[in-house]
């Protein structure tokens, strides 16, 4: 009988459906708990939808392989929670398509580098990082200051990311394009409403040039909302989220 | 004479779906490149455009003369083209990998441009060397042992083709997209969604005429190699399909957003990344090593019965060992210690592998000396062991505290990447160059030495100076004063890397220089020059035609 | 479905199926009447390239040695 086992290596048929059998089980068995577990899917206050104008940005921080170098994921050890912050809950990537968690860190971790740093330091440092931190290995981005953010499609990029399963609202996506100019722009008629439609947001001139909406502007003002929606002097931490 | 008409029929009928099949992708082409807003995708659809109707070309020039000289038995035509790319993106990927080093060493090379800064280069280098470089070399193999452990022909007339041209036009819109700045960010998946298609068709055809050839087979016994190369194209589609799955903005744009995200986006990501070094990293070469090792050393693999128990176990284990990658992380405690004991047993099957292939030699180790071509491949499963252990090591929890997010992880890479992937690579090379050629050996044996010890060292270099690197830093980062504050800033660390940063990216420049000997060589090979040295090389390093003419070695 | 059910339950699952697969895999690999269709397989590469144009030669050969 055990002899007759020998049809795996007489059957290609065969072999194809052994093969995908066993290498099926691991993923299914690790990553299909992970859409029902409690631990993973709760929701934690304070964490929204990016703005506009932060999405933009992370579009560019993706676009540059910024994660290549830069993690945002504080793991739950003590000298990384001294260093960082508050380590990372699995909430606070939850709209993040795709996750931005990285796996090196030949710079600093990001997860929570919002309002650590002032827009001119960050404005300053994405030019010409040595400029403010002269042993930096981090390349210059002095194009992001030249380049207008492409708007046009944001409208599209909201409901792309409505599709996959981010909830923003239809009054959100009617308002992106005017948010995304009014958020670096306080003295705007808009710029209440971004702070309104998204707590927490920082609205700022971020690359100090009031011309026009830069990609500098769109990836400062996702730098400077990293880490900080969830409120952690009031965050319970006996939950799932404890080890 | 029925026969001969059917074939006759069934090669027309390859023809004419050949031509849809490429005026299809030339339709798709012109329309992206006319339509579409976006720049990038303006030029990705005339480059499909382009090459498609060049292809149809072609195969309507090759129908209309209808050629008369009896054809070989084997189909050889595309592996001859999968080995050259395999030379061409290796030396360009190891190029940009000596680049990107050198930039960590000196950022001032990286010349505040967009598209020489680190960011958008360091995927350029990751997919030329895995997937350009790699991935050639695994399909050239794969449709060589497959046809040869076979004995049959490959299966299809131009789909083979296909495989290979589509398979290169694929890396050439994923290499451009990268310095252009169009990338999803999943580390080894970067292409975008178009791309992903593209290659998702690349690859069913692939698989078909892989599977195609081993079902036509007369042997009735599949070879141990064939099982490697076919869990990682299965494998390797189930990976690529589940973890790149996205909604694109719109259909004539290049950007798109992951349909998954967070913590179960990260799951995924390593379940993909950890066995694309599982299925395309280790599968796919082990199926290199069962075919080349043997061939070349003329003795049969050292047991079929260990590779039978290793074989099921590698492909089972590999898969569930990804969560190694996010320990500590919000990924759930059993998954991590689930990712954690998987990788610590897989230490056993990869053993298996590296003692099948290095015990393979046993009683011939006289060959160690004399065939340097042999040398090499021997050398990479010893890489191949060392990583392997390596690997679960670093995959226990309280090591991988110090050892993640630092350069102990790219020197790991590396010892995989460099030493095994490859070394065993460069032996395969050097062995089809005058088998696929019809040559009495290679250039030159001496040449082949050179390359041996120049990328030896390289990889020595390499790997210490990211042990040092990567330990420093995860000491430094951990580091406590006497008050009980953080010792080092983070710059400082950044500050410490500069001398291993420099001995690293030597390692490298001396990896390059090895490969481009190596080019050299094979290139004279190929042209057809009289080896300078044939008397030093064995009888198997020539073709099979002209082996038979040989005097038998004494 | 708490944490404590799910990592059970995965733990025996994932522990049944390695060991029983497993096994099932030595069993066969050291099954004795095997050993001579494993012998066969294991030469299928040093056997003779075929003449081009030809169809491969399907004696076994040894590769030259005995």
């Amino acid at each position: 009988m055990l002899s007759k086992h020998g049809v795996f290596e007489r059957n290609a048929w065969l072999l194809s459906i052994g093969i995908l059998i066993v290498v099926s089980i691991g993923g299914l068995v690790q990553i299909a708990p992970l859409f029902y577990l409690k631990s993973t899917i709760e929701k934690v206050e304070g964490m929204r939808p990016y703005s506009p104008l932060e999405l933009k940005g992370r579009d560019i921080y993706i676009r540059e392989g910024c994660y290549l170098c830069h993690s945002q994921m504080i793991r739950s050890l003590r000298d990384e929670v001294e260093r960082y912050g508050h380590y990372s809950l699995a909430a606070e990537s939850m709209y993040d398509h795709p996750f931005q968690w990285g796996s090196k860190r030949t710079g600093p971790d990001l997860a929570r580098v919002g309002g650590k740093y002032s827009s001119d330091w960050h404005a300053a440092h994405m030019i010409n990082p040595r400029s403010v931190v002269p042993e930096s290995i981090m390349p210059g981005y002095p194009w992001l200051a030249e380049r207008k953010v492409d708007a046009d499609d944001i409208v599209e990029v909201l409901k792309t990311q409505a599709a996959v399963g981010v909830p923003y609202t239809d009054e959100m996506i009617a308002n992106a394009k005017t948010d995304l100019a009014a958020q670096s722009d306080p003295d705007s008629d808009g710029a209440e409403d971004v702070a309104t439609r998204y707590p927490k947001a920082v609205v700022q001139n971020f690359d100090g040039n009031p011309e026009e909406v830069t990609e500098l502007d769109a990836m400062i003002a996702y730098l400077q909302m990293l880490g900080t929606l969830v409120d952690f002097t009031k965050y319970d931490a006996s939950g799932p989220n404890l080890r | 004479m029925a026969a001969t008409k059917n074939s006759e029929e069934m090669s027309g009928l390859s023809d004419a779906l050949a031509v849809i099949g490429a005026g299809l992708g030339a339709l798709i082409g012109i329309y992206l490149a006319v339509f579409s807003a976006d720049p990038v995708m303006k030029f990705h659809g005339a480059l499909l455009g382009a090459t498609a109707v060049l292809c149809a070309l072609y195969v309507i020039s090759s129908m209309a003369g209808k050629s008369t000289t009896e054809r070989p038995f084997y189909h050889d035509g595309p592996i001859k083209f999968a080995s050259v790319a395999a030379v061409f993106w290796g030396i360009a990927g190891f190029v940009v990998g000596a680049i990107i080093a050198w930039q960590l060493a000196f950022p001032a090379l990286n010349f505040d441009l967009p598209w020489t800064s680190f960011g958008r280069l360091r995927p350029l280098h990751t997919s030329a060397v895995i997937f350009a470089f790699g991935g050639n070399a695994l399909i050239a193999t794969s449709f060589y042992v497959a046809q040869r452990t076979c004995q049959a022909r490959l299966f299809g007339k131009w789909s083979p083709w296909f495989v290979v041209i589509g398979y290169n036009l694929f890396i050439v819109i994923a290499g451009t997209g990268y310095i252009l700045g169009v990338t999803q960010s999943k580390e080894y998946a970067e292409p975008e969604w178009y791309a992903d298609l593209w290659l998702t068709i690349v690859w069913v055809v692939y698989l078909i005429v892989f599977g195609g050839t081993l079902l036509k087979r007369k042997e009735p016994h599949i070879y141990v190699a064939n099982w490697f190369y076919l869990s990682f194209i299965l494998t390797v589609a189930m990976l690529h399909i589940v973890n790149n799955l996205a909604v694109p903005v719109s259909f004539t744009g290049t950007k798109s957003y992951a349909l998954f995200s967070g913590v179960q986006d990260a799951m995924t990501q390593w379940w993909y990344g950890h066995n694309a070094v599982g299925f395309f990293l280790t599968a796919g070469f082990l199926g290199m090593m069962y075919y080349f090792i043997p061939k070349r050393a003329e003795r049969p693999v050292y047991s079929y019965r260990l590779s039978i128990v290793h074989f099921w176990s590698l492909i089972f284990l590999y898969i569930w060992a990804g969560p190694h990658h996010l320990h500590y992380t919000a990924l759930p405690d059993w998954a991590q210690t689930l990712g954690m004991t998987f990788s610590i047993i897989l230490w056993m099957p990869s053993w298996g592998g590296m003692i099948n292939g290095l015990m393979t030699l046993s009683g011939a180790w006289d060959k160690l000396r004399t065939d340097p071509v042999i040398r090499m491949m021997v050398v990479s499963v010893a890489f191949y062991g060392m990583s392997t252990f390596e690997g679960p090591l670093m995959s226990i929890k309280a090591v991988n505290s110090l050892s993640h997010y630092t350069d102990w992880t790219i020197g790991h890479v590396h010892s995989g990447a460099l030493g095994w992937v490859g070394m065993i690579s460069f032996g395969a090379l050097y062995c089809l160059f005058p088998w696929l050629w019809n040559r009495r050996g290679l250039y030159s044996m001496r040449l082949v030495e050179w390359h041996f010890w120049i990328s030896t060292i390289g990889i020595l270099l390499y790997i210490t100076a990211m042990w040092v690197s990567g330990i420093l830093q995860g000491l430094m980062w951990r580091a406590y004063d006497e008050l009980g504050f953080l010792k080092y800033s983070f710059v400082e660390s950044v500050d410490a890397m500069h001398i291993p940063y420099i001995i690293r990216a030597g390692g490298g420049t001396l990896f390059v220089i090895g490969a481009l000997m190596m080019a050299y060589n094979l290139w004279r090979t190929a042209r057809g020059d009289e080896p300078v040295d044939a008397k030093n090389q064995p009888r198997v390093a020539a073709a099979p035609e002209i082996r038979a003419t040989l005097a038998p070695a004494e | 479905m708490t944490y404590q059910t799910v990592a059970a339950f995965t733990q025996s699952l994932s522990l049944l199926i390695f060991v029983s697969l497993f096994i099932g895999v030595v069993i066969y690999a050291v099954w004795p009447g095997n050993q001579k269709a494993f012998d066969r397989a294991s030469r299928l590469p040093l056997e003779n390239d075929p003449e081009p144009g030809r169809e491969p030669n399907m004696h076994r050969d040894t590769g030259g040695r005995t």
